[in-house]
């Protein structure tokens, strides 16, 4: 293994670090100026010009906060707990490609940091243990809504990561491949995935809204009920790091939905251009996260009990219905691509869908429980 | 070579050391946590010895879903600190007595065996044998029946399950 390739892993990592940790400070700050501007107000306009040193400001603050342990938490785990949430959700992108190979300084470079072909079992394996940082959060602040918004968080997480993974499974399913490469190399011709498997795709930015625990699946931390749930405690740079996870998350979440059914970095002119790869997939994402914003400003939270039920009874069945059929059609026609795959694949979406009108109206109607 | 060692060794130990803190530990979600790490390591395990495949699933099923499950059943029933008096007192010497036994059965294995450590067959194992599609391979096409009856039975004692508490739920 000669140095130069350690040097270029070396450089891609700490880029894609830099550019999650600046992602997550402006998704703040857009986040912020987005709901404003969806409930007619300004939003954050006084740290810099238009407000853009805002997120600055805020670390500044953050850092400066003081520290508290509470006297009854279990310290090494209450330290250990925001540590476990931040470095799942900074890892799990490593995967991730953003673009082809590009000539820098006369050197092939593959705009990807690691092309391994277990990749979407990687991503899985790293999301399933970023539901500990919020369980030992909550468990070890010794604060029975801390408890409280802990037990929810895992309860949720576990119910929405089978959905997750069998929406997972469709793209690996359509490609023939596990590495995220592959997938987008796959949907190179303009059939991204979510013309195939639009109900997939739908299936996926769901659970994958419940598992980074965003409106209207934020029940591990509705204020009214919990105060702030698994984070109550939490003060200082211990709070922000518990933030950043969650909007690291975010845009993970984001990006792997744009790589999965939106095509990655296609698009038109990237085979000339490969420099237009990263910044189509910058373009998906942004319009991805606008529209998790847009969700969290517009949707009341859920129930508690009508969120499992609706996870467990509506949500799984109909995304392994889906998985199932569309197995059947990929093994049916497995050389079928483009309009042949497009028909039956529509048939399929359109019987999934009136299963999920059907399981909706059993699962949820006019139920009297009450939790 | 020896870099490979390092890392086994320093593996080896957060393993053993995790595996020990579990069985030693008073507080059970401690117990659970070294659970966890003793996964995670076994995890990396299979990752250099060139099974990535198994190395995820190792993750995603165990440290992922059935130890938050425990963690969470151990919330919620809130039984962290172990009672004083243990009710199955008589596993502790059966368990000391075996893993002794188990210790010298693999040191006069290290010591007296007759054959060398390198299997004959190392080259003829092929670069991808690990990968997920070898994986597939073996698991649907050479032992597809097993892994069949493996998964009805599951599936049955999953079935099992669910009638014996609503059994339960209708009685109460």
């Amino acid at each position: 293994m000669d140095a130069a390739l350690i040097w270029e892993w070396v450089i891609k990592s700490v880029i894609i670090l830099l550019i999650m940790l600046t992602g997550f400070a402006y998704l703040t700050f857009y986040e912020r100026k987005a709901l404003a501007r969806i409930q007619v107000r300004i939003g954050p306009n006084r740290a810099g010009p238009g407000g853009w040193l805002q997120p600055v400001a805020d670390g500044i603050k953050l850092i400066f906060k003081e520290e508290l342990i509470p006297g009854s938490a279990e310290k090494v785990t209450f330290i250990l707990a925001p540590i476990i949430t931040v470095v799942p959700a900074l890892v799990i992108t490593a995967v991730l490609p953003w673009g082809d190979t590009v000539q820098i300084f006369g050197r092939q470079v593959s705009l990807s940091l690691a092309n391994i072909n277990v990749g979407v079992l990687y991503i899985m394996a790293i999301a399933s243990i970023a539901v500990y940082g919020i369980v030992l959060a909550g468990w070890s602040s010794n604060n029975k809504y801390a408890t409280m918004g802990g037990l929810r968080a895992s309860a949720q997480m576990i119910s929405y990561e089978l959905a997750l993974g069998t929406a997972f499974a469709l793209p690996v399913l359509l490609s023939g491949s596990m590495s995220l490469k592959d997938i987008t190399v796959a949907q190179g011709g303009g059939w991204w995935y979510i013309f195939l498997q639009p109900v997939g795709f739908f299936i996926f930015i769901i659970a994958g809204l419940a598992e980074v625990n965003r409106s209207p699946f934020d029940l591990p931390e509705a204020e009214q009920e919990l105060t702030a749930g698994y984070h109550t405690e939490y003060s200082g740079m211990k709070f922000a790091l518990f933030y950043m996870g969650e909007y690291i998350k975010m845009i993970a979440v984001s990006a792997f939905a744009a790589t999965f059914f939106l095509g990655g970095y296609q698009g038109p002119g990237v085979t000339q251009y490969p420099w237009l790869g990263p910044l189509y997939l910058f373009l998906k994402i942004f319009v991805l996260l606008f529209w998790m914003i847009w969700m969290r400003a517009t949707l009341p939270r859920f129930r508690y009990d009508r969120l499992m039920a609706f996870g467990w009874k509506v949500l799984f069945p109909v995304s392994f219905a889906n998985l199932l059929l569309t197995a059947v059609v990929v093994i049916i026609w497995p050389q079928a691509s483009g309009l042949a795959l497009f028909v039956p694949l529509m048939v399929v979406n359109v019987l999934v869908l009136l299963l999920a009108t059907v399981l909706m109206a059993a699962g949820l109607g006019g139920k009297k429980n009450v939790a | 070579m020896t870099l490979d060692l390092i890392l086994f060794l320093l593996l080896a130990v957060i393993a053993v050391a995790a595996a020990v803190g579990m069985l030693v530990s008073k507080n059970t979600v401690h117990a659970a946590l070294f659970l966890v790490l003793n996964f995670a390591t076994i995890a990396v395990f299979y990752l250099i010895l060139g099974g990535p495949f198994i190395s995820m699933a190792q993750i995603t099923v165990y440290t992922g879903a059935i130890m938050v499950l425990f963690l969470f059943v151990i919330m919620l029933l809130g039984v962290e600190k172990l009672s004083g008096q243990d009710k199955l007192s008589w596993q502790v010497p059966t368990a000391l007595t075996l893993g002794a036994l188990l210790l010298l059965e693999s040191g006069y294995f290290l010591i007296f065996r007759r054959t060398p450590l390198e299997m004959s067959g190392t080259q003829s194992i092929p670069e991808a044998f690990g990968g997920p599609s070898a994986v597939a391979d073996a698991l649907f096409q050479h032992y597809a029946l097993p892994v069949e009856i493996a998964g009805v039975l599951l599936l049955v004692a999953m079935v099992g399950v669910i009638a014996l508490t609503k059994w339960e739920k209708g009685r109460s």
